[in-house]
């Protein structure tokens, strides 16, 4: 018995139906969908993304791009790798597997506010008043959803924070919030699975019913769409992939006991599921003053959680079908202010990205030695987002329309950065 | 003691259902205010204009339950919706937008109302609740309170808001709520965020991404931001002890001597430096938007320069548009330009003519707010339905057309909205608390939609917006369980034990949350429940509230 959606059911239908649901067995009832194991089957072929999201706009010149012996350089040591590129020297774990990413030195982006910045470097779009553009978890969540019928959880996770709509894509793929510590807020029914069956089906008819005899725009549909989600998630063992308290306790301390650790360790377990796309946060990036030891205590807690990350996907054969992004909605000065800080800068800085076939232990472009100008060809949001779609095996000419009926290339039209590739 | 709870109960509800008118009265829309026809005048034009036909009239029940929301923040009770819908006078709707604007019963809701609106429009929804903020949200709330349960002229407001001194924690000396506005915007950055909240909240000015340098997109230069920026390089906020054990002593927003910039700085020319893109240094001194400069003196005695400042911005007829807009929109569901607090000349307005004269006229009522409400919701496009029909179905601003008001723009309530809705529809109101209690209950249940950045400057946003983590709030939390509850002597429970037929106390259920009578098919659906329960009749209705709170009719205001 198809309990999902009673679609093109008519209404009498509908009650004999619903009348009849208090004599059936609660096993028949169990929510119209069956349970898999998340099994090697999963894992085949499909292709999965993380972005890990650091706003604020972390100084990717005290990270990625050091200039050692010129002022702007700032306080920090490079190291090698076992890639061929230098880092800090507060990313020692992290430098053990840059052989499998690739540090993108010239990006040159214009959008300087942290609004305008995060909008950007997520979707590839400057900010419209009349439009609102899908952000990278919605489109390639958008994508790759076709590939996993099975999934029954969001396939577009936030971890620890909000990230960027969903814009004319619609609701239906926005980022599902979940905090860092695992825990899924009011999950937990006490109700009968019957009685909650009876309630979903008597909803949904409603829903419907307002939604066909009086038009009241598109926000009505996306609330059913929503509903019907809910309902999925809500009795879905694949839930369980949010319990990073499943983890024995060396696991999690690799990753570190703290948010981004966790949220980490979270978008592993989730990438596992076949969810195809997960943010994760890590904040407090907006270094204006005494950004030295902010960062020093900062980048231990990054480097941990990151190289645990890329230890276990890799381990586990997932890293090969993982992209994973590093990157915030801009960087900072390449002068140091007089607070010891540095403020807002886009023209010039550098993103990660790795795993999903994208050449690992190169750096891509370089910038002068004072960190103020790219000095090879600048690379966008647009390019960077074309690549890491086509490392997915999203076509570059896959086109949206919008609600007004304009289409839109995917990465608005971005161009894929070769030497991620060649 | 529970047998005459329930049997008042009973009779109230038997009163409030004959009470019922059926279907729809001819209501006198023609008003008398001047502004009202101007308002239908314009808002008609345009329709010409792109031939458009308006929607039909909303139902009484819609338009009342639209009223209250946005005016009181909630939803009406049914007894309220009952004494407007069965009221035969031709004025009704004057009337009533006048008794919740002004009879004394609804003045803590208003002000309350009001309160949440402004808060999170001053400090945002996170403001004063991480424990080292120097932000006292009580304080915000008093003076907010205060201004709007007194009717505080709009201009004095801002006045207040943008010269405020003295200390921001409730209770202490000098305490004055207004400084918890500006508290952590002046010390960082050279006050980056004081100036670019203050141009785009009572300005409608987006200016900081001119900080920089000059925007292609944007009129304003970065001379202009520097200049603005100047105004506030006095103020100085400084926690009152230095440990945060001391607590509830507060912080101090004040202003000090401001010595000027530069190697060889001069206290009467106090001057800004700033730094072009091309790497030149430029100067500034305080000079409004228009062009009016004041004095250059950096002492505070001789020249008070946030206090110019103020004087300024409320003299300006940036002030009148920027506090238009927002109200409009807050009304009709979009401003006239989008984003409302961006009225820069790159971004034309959907209505010119009547922003202008709405300014104008808000100005001559001396920026009586409960003028300029009174006229936005008497006018027509606040009394069209929602439904969208062929006529009308172009316009429609989600697809980035801009605004005609031809039918009425649905939207979700806002989470502080569904509170104070559920505590009204399930008449929990009585065992509340202080009125400090109840803030700080719902504020910490709001907490649990709201998310940080993570940048200096604060910027947040809601999971309350339509997706997942509310939609399970919906199902299964706290709130709608208490809600939904079928404990003896609660809400359901009362209504259960009625000796009403089991369809009046559907009906009154419908009525409670969606200012409506229910259809025949939905009185249907819910003896299904009936039998499904066998006759538990608050079982019954606990499913049926349950359905009925978590319908799209329910959660738009619409």
């Amino acid at each position: 018995m198809n309990l999902s959606t009673p679609n093109g059911m008519s209404r009498r239908h509908f009650m004999r139906h619903l009348a009849g649901a208090s004599a059936l067995s609660g096993s028949a009832l169990a929510m119209g969908h069956t349970l898999r194991s998340n099994a090697a089957e999963l894992a085949q072929n499909r292709k999965s993304a993380i972005l890990l999201w650091m706003g604020g706009g972390p100084s990717t010149m005290d990270i990625w791009d050091l200039k050692t012996g010129h002022r702007n350089g700032g306080e920090f040591r490079p190291i090698s790798t076992s890639g061929d590129v230098q880092i800090s020297e507060h990313m020692p774990k992290f430098a053990r597997h840059m052989d499998k990413m690739a540090v993108v030195r010239s990006m040159s982006t214009r959008e300087a506010d942290h609004g305008r910045g995060r909008y950007y470097m997520h979707t590839g779009y400057v900010p419209s008043q009349n439009i609102e553009h899908p952000s990278y978890g919605s489109v390639i969540a958008h994508e790759l959803s076709e590939q996993r019928p099975e999934l029954e959880i969001p396939p577009f996770v936030s971890v620890g924070g909000d990230s960027v709509g969903p814009g004319f894509l619609g609701m239906a793929w926005s980022p599902f919030s979940v905090s860092s510590n695992g825990q899924v807020r009011n999950l937990n029914l006490n109700m009968d699975v019957n009685r909650l069956s009876a309630r979903r089906l008597a909803l949904m008819q409603l829903e419907k019913k307002y939604m066909d005899d009086q038009n009241r725009g598109l926000a009505v549909k996306e609330h059913m769409d929503v509903i019907d989600k809910t309902f999925k998630l809500m009795t879905s063992q694949q839930m369980s992939a949010f319990k990073i308290d499943q983890e024995s306790e060396a696991v999690r301390e690799r990753y570190g006991q703290n948010g981004f650790g966790n949220g980490c360790l979270m978008a592993r377990r989730l990438v596992e599921t076949g969810v195809p796309f997960i943010e994760v946060s890590l904040g407090g990036w907006d270094n204006h003053q005494n950004i030295f030891p902010t960062l020093r205590d900062k980048l231990p807690v990054m480097d941990q959680a990151m190289s645990a990350l890329v230890e276990d996907l890799e381990q586990r054969g997932l890293l090969q079908d993982t992209a994973i992004i590093w990157m915030g909605e801009f960087s900072r000065t390449p002068n140091i202010n007089g607070n010891a800080g540095r403020d807002h800068w886009a023209r010039s800085w550098s993103t990660v990205v790795g795993g999903a076939g994208i050449n690992g232990g190169i750096s891509v472009g370089e910038t002068s030695p004072d960190g103020t100008q790219v000095i090879t060809e600048p690379y966008t949001s647009e390019d960077l987002m074309a690549s890491v779609c086509h490392a997915l095996g999203i076509s570059l000419e896959t086109t949206f329309t919008s609600r007004s009926g304009r289409p839109m290339k995917i990465a608005n039209s971005g161009r894929m950065i070769k030497e991620l590739f060649a | 003691m529970i047998n005459r709870r329930y049997f008042s109960l009973t009779l109230l509800l038997l009163a409030v259902i004959s009470g019922m008118a059926v279907g729809q009265r001819k209501i006198n829309t023609k008003v008398q205010q001047p502004q009202v026809n101007e308002i239908n005048r314009q808002i008609r034009v345009v329709w010409d204009d792109y031939g458009l036909k308006p929607a039909e009239p909303a139902s009484e029940g819609e338009w009342c339950r639209r009223l209250y929301l946005d005016l009181l923040g909630r939803i009406p009770s049914v007894e309220e919706l009952k004494e407007f819908t069965s009221s035969k006078s031709r004025n009704k709707r004057e009337e009533l937008v006048n008794k919740l604007l002004y009879d004394e019963t609804y003045v803590e809701e208003y002000a309350r109302n009001w309160t949440t609106i402004w808060t999170n429009i001053l400090i945002g929804r996170t403001g004063g609740n991480d424990n080292n903020s120097m932000i006292s949200r009580e304080g915000m709330q008093k003076y907010l309170r205060d201004t709007f349960a007194r009717n505080k002229p709009y201009d004095r407001m801002v006045h207040e808001l943008v010269a405020a001194e003295g200390n921001t924690e409730p209770g202490t000396e000098n305490f004055n709520g207004a400084a918890n506005f500006l508290i952590d915007k002046v010390n960082e950055e050279q006050a980056s965020q004081a100036t670019a909240s203050v141009s785009q909240i009572f300005m409608g000015l987006q200016v900081q991404c001119t900080q920089c340098h000059n925007h292609p997109f944007n009129e304003w230069r970065q001379q202009k931001y520097w200049e603005m920026n100047a105004f506030f390089r006095q103020a100085n906020a400084r926690r009152v002890g230095n440990r945060r054990d001391q607590s509830g002593m507060g912080s101090i927003l004040g202003d000090r001597d401001f010595r000027g910039e530069g190697a060889r700085p001069d206290v009467t020319q106090a001057v800004v430096y700033y730094e072009e893109r091309s790497g030149y240094s430029r100067t500034a001194f305080p000079v409004f938007v228009d062009g009016t400069a004041i004095a250059r003196d950096g002492r505070v005695k001789e020249v008070n320069r946030r206090e110019e400042l103020a004087n300024l911005i409320t003299q300006s007829e940036y002030m009148d548009k920027a506090a238009v807009n927002r109200l409009w929109g807050h009304f009709l569901g979009y401003g006239f330009t989008k984003p409302i607090d961006d009225l820069g000349p790159h971004n034309n307005p959907s209505h010119p003519g009547l922003l202008e004269y709405l300014g104008s006229e808000f100005r001559k009522s001396s920026y009586n707010t409960k003028d300029l409400i009174s006229w936005i919701v008497l006018s027509e496009a606040y009394a069209l339905s929602s439904k969208i029909t062929s006529v009308n179905s172009s316009d429609d601003p989600a697809l980035g057309e801009s605004p005609k008001f031809s039918h009425f723009y649905l939207r979700q309530m806002r989470a502080e909205e569904l509170y104070e809705s559920l505590v009204v529809a399930t008449q929990a109101a009585g065992n509340r608390g202080s009125y400090e209690e109840q803030e700080q209950l719902k504020n910490r249940w709001l907490q649990q939609f709201t998310s940080a950045f993570g940048t200096d400057e604060g910027d947040e946003t809601t999971t309350f917006n339509g997706t997942i983590p509310q939609i399970l709030m919906m199902f299964n939390g706290d709130l709608i369980k208490r809600a939904t509850g079928e404990q003896p002597g609660g809400f359901l429970d009362q209504i259960a034990k009625t000796p009403m037929p089991g369809n009046k106390k559907i009906e009154y259920l419908y009525m409670s949350a969606l200012a409506r009578r229910p259809t025949k098919d939905e009185l249907e659906l819910a003896q299904v429940f009936l039998n499904l329960h066998e006759q538990d009749s608050t079982a019954a209705l606990s499913d049926v509230w349950w359905l009925v709170l978590n319908s799209s009719e329910f959660i738009f205001n619409h």
